[in-house]
């Protein structure tokens, strides 16, 4: 009855943290792995990724305005959440959300992509017309100065922004980490690790993302695909790729050598409730055969066809395995019992306020945000440099 | 009979206004209650517990816990021979009901454990609450301002015991307050009240006088999960390791 | 000065900042409850609005200001340190108002809950197989609930 199975503490029945929040750090992960794509043009200086430097940012923006909404819609009360805000609790994980939030979107995100794009702004606020005329006209801030000077000003702080803007994505991602590693409670969850295995994969997941756009948006504009770009971008994808991988075994290495009381539990699990999800995605489908795709492509010389058609298979691998990641972590962490005597089970919802659905819509979501920020904020610097009067955005 | 019907008249008013006087007022209040002269937990004496459930019932009757969630339950241990590791535990619906009767096991030990809130002194819970919703009060009882709470349920992932849940109504974390509002009018709680056995007793760690220091002075006890280190203040006497 | 006319788009910027700064400083000036941080990081006024809730066990000592001939009688018995409201549940509105009467007891059920024989049962507390002890009779037609021993009267 009620999917338990041997003995669970009475009130843990009931699963608190819903599919929602398994989206949660899977979407900011997008983000933070976006973000460091980007970064890699602006600081690192790999040329090569610049074709789709824009697209990242803009990506990373259109995840980062949905981030907060699984976790408003699953608050019992969501009108309440400004108190994260007005009283924030120091000790708490959680209650730096607010603060390391806003910061990233506001003074990293938004501002970086403001001064990459502001001469831009500033020339559309002088072609278009009507209501755009108006929009474009608010994001100028009611400067239209774009002297030479004040461009070469923008880049030097766009940089420092970019440079700043690299910690600031590792402590997004890695705080989510630390909401679920720090709580000495939960065996599956408490780890230092999970912090670094987070930041690790949400660049894995990031850079994939951005590939699969910038490959799919390409493709779908009828222009040709950079793939100086995407080799690199798949390049970095395969290395920090290793790096989480290596991670993750280390983690699980030690908590089979430790074994500790609740090894017993977390096994039994891993190889019952969670063999698909774990063993099945996350391992094999998931992280072992898209290392191996992406390793191909390292070590021979395939023609540009197959290794478009690799990248968007281990992309989209990526995704499952790092979503299936997610799922682990979050639900994994709630189907045993403290007692570590018996296990509970999920039942997502349908059409619930947390149910599969408003899942679907949340991940579909930013996808239509970046539609819309890619309409407003053209990516592709070929079509700017010719500002028509009532010239329609690119495509 | 007669005078005792007269003695119940006349006592009557009296208990009116001593009824009167229990339900008065909050602790700042009540010039009988400071809340920094205590520091409330709770003596489960395993030994005494016969697993009839009256505690679960009283606290549910008390505090309006839902169906389905407890601030407190029952447990029952059966532990054969040496396998501390693998004990069998049995809480049919908290233990409200009572529990099925036992047969005679030629190789184990059977005991009781009554679960509720530790009122940690370094609690777990309150502090990974987001907004100050959940807190420890000056006399040491970890409380839920339920006007305040998101219902984020961070808490109740982060207490080692199981002893939150979020309720199906309010739609915020709710959990055992050690009876706040009859310890701090001079009652004890609702379950140690209906205690037959006198198996879970109230205690005031900073009263002097009360018979737990006695007690530890005598017993060997222990708290749950001490390796959580969470301060727990619930002190259970005879404890079998195979708790948890 | 150049330098301030071409940087001043980020001074626009930055103003913004501080706007939004000052707004959230006013508006949380309002918002936060006068009692947060009385004595910690929460609302102080909570302690008392939890303790102020209702009472629905009014607690032996209220029941033995009236009742104190059965407390007399519980006194000697193997029931001292049954309290009240562990057998008749919770009556604190009776408390409040005696005209309210507790509902009849049925002890067939009662005596049961705590007496049924289990192996589980520390083995010094009285237990008995209700079918084979008594054949199905009351328990109160030999053990008074409030002083059970035999010898001490039951009601035949």
């Amino acid at each position: 009855m009620n999917g338990v199975e041997g003995y669970i503490y009475p009130n843990e029945i009931t699963l608190y943290w819903s599919v929602l929040i398994v989206l949660y750090p899977y979407i900011t992960g997008l983000v933070a792995g976006a973000f460091i794509l980007a970064s890699l043009v602006r600081v690192f200086n790999v040329k090569a990724v610049a074709p789709a430097y824009r697209l990242a940012l803009l990506t990373a923006l259109a995840f980062l305005l949905v981030a907060p909404l699984p976790l408003q819609l699953h608050l019992g009360h969501p009108e309440r959440s400004p108190e994260m805000y007005f009283t924030p609790h120091a000790t708490s994980a959680m209650a730096m959300f607010g603060f390391v939030y806003l910061w990233y979107l506001m003074a990293v995100l938004v501002f970086e992509i403001w001064l990459d794009y502001r001469r831009d702004i500033v020339l559309l606020s002088q072609s278009t017309t009507g209501w755009k005329r108006l929009l474009y006209r608010i994001m100028t801030l009611g400067s239209d100065n774009i002297s030479p000077r004040s461009l070469v000003i923008d880049h030097k702080v766009g940089w420092i922004v970019t440079l700043v803007g690299i910690p600031s994505a590792f402590i997004l991602h890695g705080y989510v980490g630390f909401i679920f590693g720090s709580l000495k409670a939960n065996p599956w969850w408490n780890s230092p690790l999970m912090p670094v295995v987070f930041i690790f994969s949400a660049m894995v997941s990031g850079i994939a993302a951005v590939l699969l756009l910038y490959m799919g948006i390409t493709k779908w504009r009828k222009m040709p695909i950079d793939m100086p770009c995407v080799d690199t971008t798949a390049m970095y994808l395969f290395y920090i790729f290793i790096l989480d991988f290596s991670l993750e075994m280390l983690d699980l290495i030690h908590r089979v050598y430790e074994a500790d009381e609740s090894f017993r539990t977390l096994n039994f699990m891993v190889h019952t409730k969670l063999y698909f999800s774990q063993i099945v995605l996350q391992m094999c489908i998931g992280t072992l055969v898209p290392i191996l795709l992406l390793g191909i492509v390292q070590v021979t010389k395939l023609p540009a066809l197959i290794r478009k058609r690799i990248y968007v298979v281990a992309g989209c691998l990526v995704q499952v395995g790092v979503f299936a990641m997610r799922w682990n972590v979050v639900i994994g962490g709630q189907l045993f019992s403290k007692s570590f005597l018996g296990y509970t089970t999920y039942k997502m919802g349908l059409v619930s306020r947390e149910g599969l659905l408003m899942a679907i819509f949340l991940t579909i979501l930013p996808l239509g945000i970046l539609w819309v920020l890619m309409k407003l904020l053209p990516p592709w610097p070929e079509k700017q440099h010719v500002p028509l009067p009532a010239a329609t955005p690119a495509h | 009979m007669n005078l005792d019907r007269r003695h119940f008249l006349v006592m009557l008013p009296a208990a009116a206004i001593a009824w009167k006087y229990v339900l008065a007022g909050t602790p700042e209040a009540s010039p009988n209650y400071t809340m920094t002269d205590h520091w409330w937990s709770m003596l489960i004496d395993i030994p005494k517990c016969i697993g009839c459930g009256n505690c679960v019932r009283a606290c549910a009757a008390e505090n309006d816990v839902p169906e389905g969630h407890f601030r407190t339950w029952v447990e029952r241990y059966l532990v054969t021979d040496w396998h501390m590791e693998s004990p069998e535990v049995i809480s049919p619906d908290g233990g409200k009901e009572g529990f099925p009767a036992a047969a005679e096991e030629a190789n184990g030990k059977y005991f009781f454990v009554p679960k509720l809130c530790n009122h940690c002194t370094n609690s777990p819970c309150t502090q990974v609450c987001p907004v100050g919703a959940t807190f420890i009060t000056p006399d040491g009882v970890v409380l839920v301002d339920q006007t305040y709470c998101l219902g984020c349920a961070y808490c109740v992932q982060a207490c080692p015991y199981g002893c939150r849940y979020i309720h199906p109504e309010k739609k915020v974390a709710d959990k055992c307050t050690l009876c706040y509002h009859r310890i701090t009018k001079g009652l004890t709680t609702a379950c140690c009240e209906n205690c037959p056995t006198g198996a879970r007793q109230l205690v005031d760690l900073k009263d002097p006088s009360d018979p737990i220091h006695a007690f530890l002075k005598t017993h060997y006890v222990q708290v749950l999960k001490p390796q959580m280190a969470t301060g727990a203040k619930v002190f259970y006497n005879e404890l079998d390791g195979s708790v948890r | 000065m150049s330098l301030t006319k071409d940087a001043g788009h980020l001074f626009r910027f930055a103003f913004l900042f501080v706007v939004a700064f000052a707004v959230f400083l006013v508006v949380r000036h309002f918002v936060v409850p006068k009692s947060f941080g009385e004595y910690g990081h929460y609302r102080g006024a909570a302690i008392g609005e939890i303790a102020a809730r209702p009472l629905h066990y009014a607690g032996h000592e209220t029941c033995e200001t009236c009742h104190a001939d059965i407390l007399q009688m519980k006194k000697a018995g193997k029931h001292a340190g049954v309290n009240c409201e562990a057998c008749h549940g919770p009556l604190a509105n009776h408390a409040g108002d005696p005209s309210i009467q507790p509902a009849k007891l049925d002890t067939a059920v009662l005596c049961i809950r705590c007496h049924a024989a289990s192996a589980a049962k520390p083995k010094n507390f009285p237990q008995v197989d209700a079918d084979q002890h008594s054949g199905g009779i009351a328990c109160e037609t030999c053990h008074q609930p409030h002083s059970p021993a035999i010898q001490s009267g039951g009601t035949k």
